[in-house]
């Protein structure tokens, strides 16, 4: 087995025996990147330079018998929107093509403090709005299973460098479903902690409600490794929550026995698609044998959530990306005569369509005389879907879901119709409307090979109960042993 | 219809700059000056992905000013975002309060001729500042100065309850000198610390209906907020006189031709699509974080002012005007300490201080020396060491140049003439010159006296001691 083929954790053993150099792993990364990215397309820059000479630093550190952190020289792939010092955050976006960070986001001082190394950011549709990585400025990434499909987004450049074995595992981030969807349609596992888990400093802001930095990883003890590293309060971020440090990997247990599973009908419904559905009954026959007891219910008011989630959503966005005006940093047009068109001019040039698309519509549903016709009443309409879910979690201490109501699509197919893009959405979003964790766990292919993820949901701060299912789950079954990426559908 | 007819109706935005030592969402300074761009960061700046911290000393500022100003305080607010676009702002939002502001329901009272008046306060709301444009003088362009960006500022917003300019003047100088004694805000008008939006209207007295009104913004000296009102307020009057309509719209003061203009036209109407700012966590304040700071106040000018009355026997005229700024109230209580002389210490400030601020332009917190020198001079003039035409001069020269009035007095010679024989010379040598005036005081003119005091004076370049002057001029005249 190749050293890129492993996930984090057996790297780790092999590092701590001796048996391998955190030189060795990172070169075979980036000897992978060149094998595979030319076709995958997952990397907006990568940083093999900086990397290597890290890899060798901690190495010899290693030599010298130097106190250094497990995972010291482990490799990580950074999703383009969070910042790290003196590298390029681009966001895909030609706007921020040339803006360096001058600081590292809080995720990347944690990661620092452990001496990971960057392989490089990764590809997202633009200011991670959307959902198949096509809105990328730059390129679009191809999924690594069927390379004429879209790898899901906005984090699939995080997703199908896992997925092809580009890096041991990435940060994505999440604020529709942006972490879950693409690991779905990948097949790898894909986890959005609790709102306020995460510190979102550094994290460039599409809708601050809602976003969440999360891991992406080959499998679910990696997923509560990596979470230990970045979950916390941070003083720099006011809505992250202050909570008790916890081991994530404590709740790598193998037994559901008398764990309640709740499954809301109304995601099984006519929108999903038959195999996905019937990858969904399998989960749940495999949860019944593993002695969980897995119950229908209803969540109907979700049926709004979407709705709620592209007011809110691109509410927030609308302001958030009023800073990108052209004067301080970033893309400014060469066109102009004066301030207006500075801005106008800097703007239509520099944010692509969906990205557009979103700032009108946030800035048309904050307008006076329709704000309380939208962005209030989505507000209202949040807090009962928060209530909801409250109640489900009374009975249940999971809900199951589909991640996605199909496998990947093909490229360009939703491109040209926005609605059905959003709809690509809709098992995932009210989770953040909720601000719930959830992680997509990869369970089946469907008939064409392509893989299905299914979705599990707890309260807020309930990741132990989703990391136990899953570990569960996946010591259980094979997906990782039967399934792997098979690069076809390429032009050559 | 004469403009007597008119009732002139004000209501004030005031922005006042509060004197934390860091910004209000991130921990640059808020000093004044300092070269464009040395204290901003990647917060300040707006750099992506950054993250506001609200500074929790603006809320406890503000609530210091809520409770100074008679608000109720909300235990529950937020903040918002005011959404626009403009070089200075970098996140082309500001952050400030909508709909639940810190503070509400307040008031102050100002003294006016006809007595005191009550002033209510709508609100009292915390915001950060923007940053600066400097517009190049070569003609190279605007440069964006971002030092004063996130500066915190609280507003505060009065009802209409003004009705004249000097009921203006009186309102915003009562605010500004709670706001020094509570110690939020250094104040200074002339570094744009504490400004004015200025809203205007007219109506016919015994309207019960407000006229429309102009809003004139960031005025920020009180006398050109004075003009301001009297041009806009006149300029009202003759539009609806001649039969035409106030169009409600921002005027720009100039104060160079001193008349108002339009600003923007109404295409421009601004949307500022507020909503409350997702990056922030609402402010919540238990009932005892605000007893806390009840209890940390200071003493307020009212309070002083009826000490001063009852302690130091004040007159209601020299204990207003002593407690109008803590400048004044602070130098006049150092002063006493020091000569024991409420009476003095308080005439000169009302009377020689004033005048020389005003003859500067200055403000009180200009004053460049402090009550111990203002004591030492009571004291000389007490001692009858200087006469007090002399002090006028220590004055003068103590705002050119401070230090100790013993020696100012020492190094100019001014030191007062009590030598008996000395003034017996001069008197002698005045009465020589001036025989008409000794016939007319002798032929029962008292006023003659005066006169001649008067020339003794000017020979000794006010030196003389003028009651020995007096008594023996008297001596000589009844010889």
């Amino acid at each position: 087995m190749e050293l890129y083929e492993l996930t984090v954790h057996e790297l780790i053993d092999k590092l701590e025996k001796g048996e391998t150099t955190s030189e060795e792993i990172t070169k075979s990364y980036f000897d992978r990147i060149k094998e595979k990215d030319g076709q995958v397309k997952a990397y907006v820059s990568t940083m093999e330079e900086q990397a290597i000479a890290k890899a060798k630093q901690i190495d010899s550190d290693r030599k010298a018998g130097k106190k250094l952190s497990k995972f010291a020289g482990i490799p990580i792939g950074i999703k383009d929107n969070m910042c790290i010092t003196g590298t390029c955050t681009t966001c895909s976006s030609k706007m921020l093509e040339n803006f360096v960070a001058p600081y590292d986001a809080m995720v990347i001082e944690k990661l620092n403090a452990e001496d990971m190394i960057y392989l490089g950011k990764m590809n997202m549709d633009e200011f991670a709005m959307g959902s198949s990585t096509e809105n990328s400025a730059f390129f679009p990434t191809h999924n690594p299973w069927d390379l004429s499909r879209v790898p899901g987004g906005s984090s699939g450049g995080s997703a199908a460098a896992v997925a092809s074995d580009m890096a041991p595992w990435t940060l994505g981030s999440d604020t529709g479903g942006s972490i879950r969807q693409p690991a779905s349609l990948c097949g790898v596992v894909g986890l959005k902690p609790t709102y306020g888990m995460v510190s979102r400093f550094g994290l460039v802001a599409f809708a601050s409600s809602l976003d969440q930095i999360g891991p992406i990883t080959k499998d679910v003890t990696d997923s509560a490794l990596l979470l230990n590293l970045i979950a916390g309060h941070d003083e720099r971020d006011t809505t992250s929550i202050e909570t008790p440090k916890k081991d994530y990997t404590k709740s790598l247990i193998n037994d559901v026995k008398g764990m309640k599973i709740g499954v809301p009908k109304e995601y099984l419904g006519e929108g999903t698609s038959a195999e996905v559905k019937e990858a969904m009954f399998k989960v749940i026959k495999k949860y019944q044998e593993l002695g969980a007891t897995v119950e229908e219910c209803s969540l109907d008011i979700g049926q709004y959530a979407s709705a709620v989630y592209y007011i809110l959503a691109c509410a927030e966005a609308s302001s958030n990306l009023g800073r990108f005006d052209g004067i301080r940093y970033g893309y400014r047009t060469e066109n102009c005569e004066n301030l207006k068109d500075i801005y106008k001019n800097s703007r239509s040039e520099g944010f692509g369509a969906e990205v557009k698309r979103r700032i009108i519509l946030g800035t048309y549903v904050l307008s006076s005389g329709y704000y309380d016709a939208y962005y209030k009443k989505a507000q209202k309409v949040r807090t009962i879907i928060k209530k909801a879910y409250n109640e489900l979690f009374e009975k249940y201490d999971l809900l199951l879901t589909p991640v996605s109501p199909t496998t990947a699509f093909k490229m360009s197919e939703k491109l040209s119709d926005p609605l059905q893009m959003y709809l690509a959405d809709i098992c995932t979003v009210p989770v953040n409307i909720g601000g719930l964790p959830g992680m997509s766990i990869p369970c089946d292919v469907d008939s064409e090979g392509l893989p299905i993820g299914f979705q599990l949901i707890a309260k807020p701060f309930a990741e132990e109960t989703i990391f136990r299912a899953a570990y569960t789950y996946e010591q259980n079954t094979n997906f990782r042993e039967e399934h792997r990426p098979t690069f076809k559908g390429g032009e050559q | 219809m004469p403009k007597e007819d008119y009732e002139i109706v004000i209501g004030l935005e005031v922005h006042c700059e509060l004197s934390t030592k860091t910004k209000i969402f991130c921990s640059c300074s808020t000093e004044f000056g300092g070269e464009p761009n040395t204290h901003c960061c990647p917060i300040c700046m707006a750099m992506p992905g950054t993250l506001p911290v609200l500074n929790e000393k603006v809320v406890e500022y503000a609530v210091k000013a809520g409770l100074a100003t008679n608000c109720k305080i909300a235990q529950n607010s937020k903040n918002d975002r005011k959404n626009y676009f403009y070089p200075d702002l970098p996140k082309a939002y500001q952050i400030s309060q909508y709909d639940m502001p810190l503070c509400y329901d307040g008031y102050v009272n100002i003294e006016t001729e006809e007595g005191e008046k009550t002033i209510r306060l709508e609100r009292i709301h915390i915001e950060e500042d923007a940053g600066k444009l400097n517009h190049d003088d070569y003609g190279r362009g605007t440069f964006v100065d971002l030092n004063r960006a996130g500066v915190p500022l609280i507003e505060c917003v009065s009802k209409p309850d003004l009705r004249s300019k000097e009921e203006v003047d009186a309102y915003l100088r009562k605010l500004k000198s709670i706001f020094e004694y509570i110690e939020i805000s250094d104040c200074k008008m002339q570094e744009g610390s504490l400004r004015a939006d200025v809203n205007v209207s007219v109506r016919k007295k015994g309207a019960t209906e407000f006229g429309t009104r102009t809003e004139m913004k960031n005025m920020n000296s009180f006398r050109s907020i004075s003009r301001a009102i009297e041009y806009e307020a006149n300029r009202q009057i003759e539009v609806l006189e001649n039969g035409g309509e106030i169009t409600q719209e921002t005027l720009r003061w100039d104060d160079i031709s001193g008349k108002t203009f339009s600003m923007r036209d109404k295409e421009d109407a601004q949307d500022y699509r507020y909503f409350p700012d997702p990056d922030l966590v609402a402010i919540r304040l238990s009932d005892e974080y605000i007893e806390n700071i009840k209890n940390s106040l200071p003493e307020l000018p009212e309070s002083r002012k009826k000490r001063y009355l009852e302690e130091y026997k004040l007159i209601p005229k020299a204990a207003n005007f002593v407690t109008s700024s803590k400048y004044y109230s602070d130098l006049f209580e150092e002063a006493i300490a020091i000569c024991k002389n409420p009476k003095t210490a308080s005439n000169l400030l009302m009377s020689e201080v004033a005048r020389i601020l005003n003859e500067r332009e200055e403000e009180p917190d200009q004053i460049p020396f402090s009550g111990k020198e203002l004591g030492e001079l009571v004291e000389l003039i007490d001692k009858g060491t200087i006469s007090s035409s002399i002090s006028k001069k220590v004055l003068e020269e103590l705002f050119e140049n401070p230090k100790s009035p013993s020696k100012i007095i020492e190094e100019k010679g001014w030191i007062q003439i009590s030598d008996e024989g000395a003034i017996k010379e001069v008197v002698s040598k005045i009465l020589e010159a001036n025989p008409q005036s000794v016939a007319d005081f002798k032929a029962g003119k008292d006023r003659a006296l005066g006169f001649l005091v008067g020339q003794a004076m000017k020979e000794t370049k006010g030196k003389a001691n003028p009651q020995m002057l007096n008594q023996l001029f008297l001596e000589e005249l009844k010889k």
